[in-house]
């Protein structure tokens, strides 16, 4: 049944079932605003002064690193990746750019970043080049890689921490300013999230990704150079993380070499509650953002209600697990749906 | 196969390199007793774990909560042991939430089919989240010298830790469920492929579950044995095992995509991640390098496969 060609008979009924499916992708993100709307306003209830613009401000300015680094992580998993280093990769960016800040205490604020942003091109360079040439599982590689860049940047820092005091004011003032009310930080994190979504979304390129991690056989044999793009998805990951580590920098003034130690595990888990199919082919890098700015909402609501912080974690993983669930679910539902609508076009 | 042997003969290579060294470098000091026994006390919870988790990922999954339940176990421990409850009925009680632990990863993965990366990455914070639900960030370390003397003396006569001990029992166990019996046969297939598994009538389902169900168990007993090991019941014992577990067993020869691997393959990686670190820290070589050869060796021991493959390949091609 399956296997013959859908005839044309019935065009009205396949695309009811192909706008079906993107309606359940809208709606996937959609549930995440209802998530975060059903967090938000108890919330807001209980204490008026979480909606306020400060407390709002510094809401959105909690998650944007996460999200930042989600982005990166959506490109990789899409394509039935997963890069597990980008906390060690943000850590030992964030210490060197720091470093370099002491360092060179003229360093304009562009190249200081810039230098992060290459320490982290590297390292998913690094990443991508394992993955793609050695041909060898990159949940494996980046698990090594994750321990290798840690290790270097503890090597590197030897102990030390490089204190808010011997960074330029440019660089603080980047974490802390805000234009037309909105943060600094969070502007580059939407900048970054819009540049990914419509590269996805309407480059040829983009697209091959979502192909290649449907099915990367297929992709091979449909021409697609599966290796050259995996390769550039850990750089870009690699890249993101290392933008991620400057601004790490600049918001939180002190860094040592743990600055986001065990932050991967928090991406996964935003990229994973945003959508993405952790075995590849689906997902928005907007699900992911959003995702990575709902588990920071809930840790923020959390302190409000003054829930003792103890059951934050435990929230958040039974956060996570309903998420796939719920998703597994719909996912079923719409497979059926598809079915029933093409078994009715060959009657 | 030819492969698989081939690189657990390496490690045994490497394990000799690294004992001879370490003789050498340390004047005798390093294969001593007394330095086996701390050697072995320090790879004793990633052994315990190491095992039911290379069954796990020779049937084509994975699970990354162990160090999680371990810790929930811990913490466990320290809230029954204040509520006033006996450790005979303490220790039975943590190793069966271990095991519903590992119930509910593998009912999530077996019945709704999601995959277990996710599913485990899930309960790793659920479960260590529990942990700091029950016990806060309190310790508890008043438990009876009579247990806490397990982790700290050797068998009479020997120096051959407790945990170790068990660990060995458990291995040969374990090594007989995989190596000699149907059970393990059927997790083979299941990891090389599923779907042929199921046709040949495996019960999957059944099969992946009790996996999961026995890694959850083992987790809670290497939780018991960290607890008394360092005489500290406390929510974040462990954080951060799970990476250090999934390395030696995938340094061992096990494929992280299933179906391949030896459990005598993950004692060898094992021993091997154990006495390296063991080597450096009496060489004080900073704890960094360690890291840095963890990463490593776990590189080396998924790249050596896929480069003797090519240049096996490329040897076949040539005329």
């Amino acid at each position: 049944m399956t296997t013959q060609l859908t005839p044309a008979v019935a065009p009205s009924r396949r695309t009811a079932a192909r706008r079906l499916s993107t309606r359940v992708g809208r709606v996937r993100e959609l549930g995440i605003v209802v998530a975060l709307a059903l967090v938000v306003i108890p919330t807001a209830i209980v204490n008026p002064r979480f909606i306020q613009p400060q407390s709002l401000r510094d809401l959105l300015l909690n998650a944007s690193i996460v999200a930042l680094l989600a982005v990166g992580q959506t490109l990789v998993v899409i394509t039935r990746n997963v890069d597990l280093s980008v906390g060690s990769v943000l850590g030992l960016s964030a210490f060197l750019t720091a470093q370099h800040f002491a360092d060179n205490p003229g360093t304009p604020l562009v190249l200081g970043i810039g230098f992060g942003v290459a320490v982290g091109l590297a390292c998913g360079l690094l990443n991508g080049l394992l993955v793609a040439l050695g041909n060898v599982p990159s949940l494996v590689v980046t698990l090594g890689t994750l321990y290798v860049f840690r290790g270097v940047d503890y090597a590197l820092a030897q102990g030390k921490q490089v204190n808010a005091a011997n960074l330029p004011d440019a660089l603080l003032n980047l974490g802390s300013s805000r234009v037309l009310g909105i943060p600094i930080l969070v502007l580059v994190a939407v900048v970054v999230i819009v540049v990914a979504a419509v590269y996805l979304r309407s480059y040829r390129s983009g697209r091959e990704l979502y192909a290649i991690g449907s099915n990367p056989e297929a992709a091979t044999l449909a021409g697609i150079p599966v290796a050259k793009r995996t390769l550039t998805t850990f750089a870009v990951s690699g890249l993101i993380a290392g933008l991620a580590g400057a601004l790490w920098v600049a918001r939180y003034g002190t860094v040592d070499a743990a600055a986001g130690t065990g932050l991967e595990l928090q991406v996964v888990a935003a990229v994973v509650v945003g959508g993405v199919a952790i075995f590849g082919g689906s997902g928005t890098v907007t699900g992911a953002a959003l995702g990575a700015l709902l588990l920071g909402t809930i840790t923020s609501c959390l302190v409000v209600l003054q829930i003792p912080a103890f059951w934050q974690q435990a929230i958040a993983g039974a956060l996570l697990l309903s998420a796939i669930t719920v998703d597994r679910l719909l996912a079923l539902r719409l497979a059926k749906a598809l079915r029933t609508s093409e078994g009715t076009s060959h009657a | 196969m030819r492969n698989l042997l081939r690189w657990e003969t390496a490690l045994v290579f490497l394990l000799i390199v690294v004992a001879l060294t370490g003789q050498v470098s340390t004047d005798g000091s390093f294969l001593s007793g007394g330095n086996l026994f701390y050697l072995g006390l320090d790879i004793g919870e990633i052994a315990l774990i190491a095992l039911p988790l290379t069954l796990v990922i020779v049937a084509g999954e994975i699970d990354l909560s162990v160090a999680s339940v371990l810790g929930l176990s811990s913490a466990l421990i320290g809230w029954l042991w204040n509520a006033g409850w006996s450790l005979e009925t303490i220790l039975p009680t943590v190793i069966v939430v271990g095991a519903v632990c590992g119930a509910v990863n593998g009912l999530l993965v077996t019945r709704l089919g999601l995959p277990s990366l996710a599913v485990t990455i899930g309960t790793l914070a659920l479960y260590r989240g529990l942990a700091l639900v029950v016990l806060g960030d309190t310790a508890v370390a008043d438990f009876p010298a009579s247990y806490t003397s397990f982790g700290t003396t050797p068998l009479p006569g020997t120096d051959i830790p407790y945990p170790i001990v068990l660990a060995a029992i458990l291995a040969v166990l374990f090594g007989v469920a995989l190596h000699a019996s149907s059970f393990g046969r059927s997790v083979y297939a299941i990891g090389s492929n599923e779907e042929g598994a199921r046709f040949s009538g495996i019960r999957v389902k059944r099969v992946k579950l009790s996996l999961f169900v026995l890694a959850g168990a083992v987790a809670a007993i290497a939780g018991i044995v960290y607890t008394f090991r360092f005489s500290s019941a406390r929510a974040d014992n462990g954080v951060g095992l799970e990476l250090a577990v999934v390395a030696a067993v995938l340094l061992g020869g096990v494929s992280i995509f299933g179906g391949k691997g030896s459990l005598f393959g993950v004692l060898a990686g094992v021993l091997l991640l154990g006495g390296l670190r063991n080597l450096l820290i009496l060489q004080d070589t900073s704890t960094e390098v360690l890291t840095i050869v963890t990463g490593l060796l776990l590189l080396v021991s998924v790249l050596a496969p896929s480069v003797t493959r090519r240049v096996g390949s490329l040897r076949k091609a040539a005329p």
